[in-house]
């Protein structure tokens, strides 16, 4: 079904849930769940870049947490370098985070601003025990530096004083400093003016190719999402709907959702805008607490038909992609 | 004559580290009927035009040059009480965020229908039927019920169409939405806008759109004014200036934005450096640090908008030179 054997799989996840108990009154009893990650698989092989997209509420953030755990799961299993690390106490968790980083939406949140740069970046080798030597320890921090295309002298200065892509560098050469396998880009450059955004993204790519990264990419903004990824999976109320590489999901998409997606995203071409049909789809994302029956995407979907009500679709082979609708 | 026309408008803001300079020398015309769209980084000074136009900027900012002629009439000369009086009636604001722009404690009926009761002076029970009809225009169910729903009771979507409804509540000639869709998901920005786009040429209302989006900016603008560093660097019809942007800036945003047709591991074009501080602003053209093409006359000379082919303007004292 849904996993794929690939050899050199760095993420598996399995059947993933992540529900959050809605609680009501000063006695905080549950009333109801929020059902934001309802059964999610997915694979990321080692050395691509693999995007969760969606809208928000759909889950793609609370599925990226709970793969660095940092997010209590509900049911699944999430497996890091063939290891089930789901049920991982604090303790044994340590090193694996070491091999998994993050990077944040918000440089300007992520960044404590009574702290340094320097050791800002440091910080990471400090809490691991990796700056007992004081000299390699600087020599790293600023090798790290250099290796985001920061200029040494800015070591001694404070988060304040950098513009919003510099600070996204300062996060990012942070991420770098235990040499992670794996980093999750929770929607990097979202905050950063369109300028600003290339430098980025090209920075992630170069580092890619360096140093061998793996990256889990979140995003809502498709023309990144398109620019970055080997593979893409569309998320839609907590599910997987759709999982293709680049190409095939941007030229032929076969969810409706994602088609849906792909044609309320205007292109920056006033010619082939013109040209393009608009094909709205009707309503709004509901709520993830009363999720629709079968496929959640049925009510506002153009070509439902009376199964989509009731059953629920699993992500099924459909040439290379993998598809969960009744259409396929 | 343009139904809008800005000539010369400077504002600048007061703040504790010193004179922010926001907008510097900016025209424009909007005709009827027409959509403008402003584009531009955060700090280019786009909303602070907006906010000028309705003179909603604050105790902090000032309007120190310029004018603003709208049907024929300078609103900077006109005393606060008659802008209040243009204010939703011949000149409707839509903003970014709907839900502070809504007040939480009043009913949507009653937030709709106020502009229509206080400036066309109907009774309050024909401004509420008259508000049901707007709330139904834009396509929210059931309308008669929704008149007395609180704005909490909506979603972002929902709200914005709120919004949309009490701009147009008057049936204004210019309708000005800073980033009206910028808080919103991608499936419902596609509803909201066209929503807009329909109901304004139904009205002929002219739109000044802003934002900081090239795509949206494709999909609804029929002309495009570029800012920069507080002043515009170049206008155009929206087909001609993705087509042939003229000034570096221009040329260089259009180049960063990942394509359709890009290479796999393509890297993307970039524009070096970051945008300019206010508080100190490069002199010259405010673009030269980070410009490719930047002569030692960029330095020192302010370029200014200057129509290079018909109905294209742009402001680059650097191409002059060199051409």
């Amino acid at each position: 079904m849904t996993s794929d054997n690939h050899q050199d799989n760095i993420i598996d996840v399995k059947d993933l849930k992540v529900h959050f108990p809605v609680t009501e009154g000063l006695l905080k009893k549950t009333v109801g769940w929020n059902y934001a990650v309802d059964g999610v698989s997915f694979s990321v092989r080692r050395g691509e870049t693999f995007s969760l997209v969606g809208e928000s509420g759909c889950g793609k953030s609370t599925t990226a947490l709970s793969v660095l755990r940092m997010q209590d799961v509900t049911a699944g299993n999430i497996v890091f370098n063939g290891q089930d690390i789901t049920h991982f106490s604090a303790n044994k968790l340590r090193p694996i985070r070491r091999q998994i980083q993050m990077i944040y939406q918000d440089p300007f949140g992520s960044l404590n601003p009574r702290m340094k740069v320097g050791s800002i970046i440091g910080e990471p080798l400090r809490v691991h025990g990796q700056a007992k030597d004081k000299v390699k320890y600087r020599t790293r921090v600023k090798e790290l530096m250099r290796l985001v295309g920061l200029l040494d002298d800015m070591a001694d200065r404070y988060p304040h004083e950098f513009s919003g892509g510099q600070r996204q560098r300062i996060c990012i050469a942070r991420a770098l400093a235990l040499e992670p396998e794996l980093i999750i880009c929770d929607e990097p450059v979202s905050a950063l003016d369109v300028s600003i955004q290339a430098q980025v993204i090209n920075l992630l790519m170069d580092l890619q190719e360096r140093l061998g990264l793996t990256y889990l990419f979140i995003a809502h903004d498709l023309s990144v999402v398109r620019h970055i990824s080997n593979r893409v999976a569309v998320m839609y109320l907590g599910q997987i709907v759709e999982v293709a590489d680049r190409q095939t999901l941007f030229n032929d998409p076969k969810h409706p959702y994602t088609q849906a997606l792909l044609n309320a995203v205007p292109e920056p071409d006033p010619e082939l805008e013109s040209s393009r049909p608009e094909r709205l789809i009707i309503g709004e994302v509901p709520s993830v607490r009363n999720p629709p029956s079968g496929c959640r995407f049925h009510p506002r979907c153009s070509k439902a038909i009376a199964q989509c009500k009731i059953d629920r679709p699993v992500l099924n082979l459909y040439n290379q992609s993998l598809i969960a609708c009744h259409l396929y | 004559m343009s139904l809008l026309s800005i000539n010369n408008l400077s504002v600048s803001f007061q703040t504790d580290r010193g004179v922010v300079q926001a907008v510097d020398q900016v025209s424009f015309d909007v005709d009827a009927g027409e959509t403008l769209a402003i584009v531009g980084e955060s700090g280019s000074g786009k909303s602070v035009t907006a906010l000028s136009i309705l003179q909603l900027l604050g105790d902090a900012g000032t309007i120190s040059d310029g004018q603003i002629v709208f049907d024929g009439q300078n609103l900077l000369d006109l005393p606060e009480k008659d802008i209040r009086n243009i204010r939703g009636d011949r000149i409707a604001m839509i903003f970014q965020e709907p839900m502070s722009s809504l007040n939480p404690v009043l009913t949507i009926g009653k937030q709709v229908a106020e502009p229509i009761w206080l400036h066309r002076k109907k009774t309050w029970n024909e401004a509420l039927d008259q508000a049901e009809e707007l709330i139904k225009k834009v396509s929210i169910p059931d309308a008669r019920q929704r008149l007395d729903a609180y704005p909490h009771q909506f979603s972002g979507g929902m709200r914005q169409r709120v919004m949309i409804a009490m701009a147009l509540a008057c049936e204004p000639k210019l309708i000005i939405a800073d980033e009206p869709t910028t808080a919103l998901d991608v499936t419902v920005q596609a509803q909201i806008l066209s929503l807009l786009k329909n109901l304004t040429t139904e009205l002929n209302s002219a739109l000044i759109l802003i934002t900081h989006d090239l795509g949206v900016v494709a999909r609804y603008a029929d002309r495009v004014a570029v800012m920069y560093g507080g002043r515009i660097v170049e206008s155009a019809t929206a087909a001609e200036l993705y087509k042939h942007p003229k000034h570096p800036y221009t040329e260089g945003l259009m180049a960063s934005i990942p394509t359709l047709d890009g290479e796999p591991g393509s890297r993307l074009q970039t524009i070096e450096g970051q945008p300019p501080d206010l508080l100190h602003m490069p002199a010259g053209c405010a673009f030269h640090p980070r410009c490719p093409y930047a002569a030692e006359i960029c330095k020192h000379a302010k370029p200014s908008l200057k129509e290079v082919e018909a109905n294209h303007f742009r402001a680059c004292v650097g191409y002059e030179s060199i051409s």
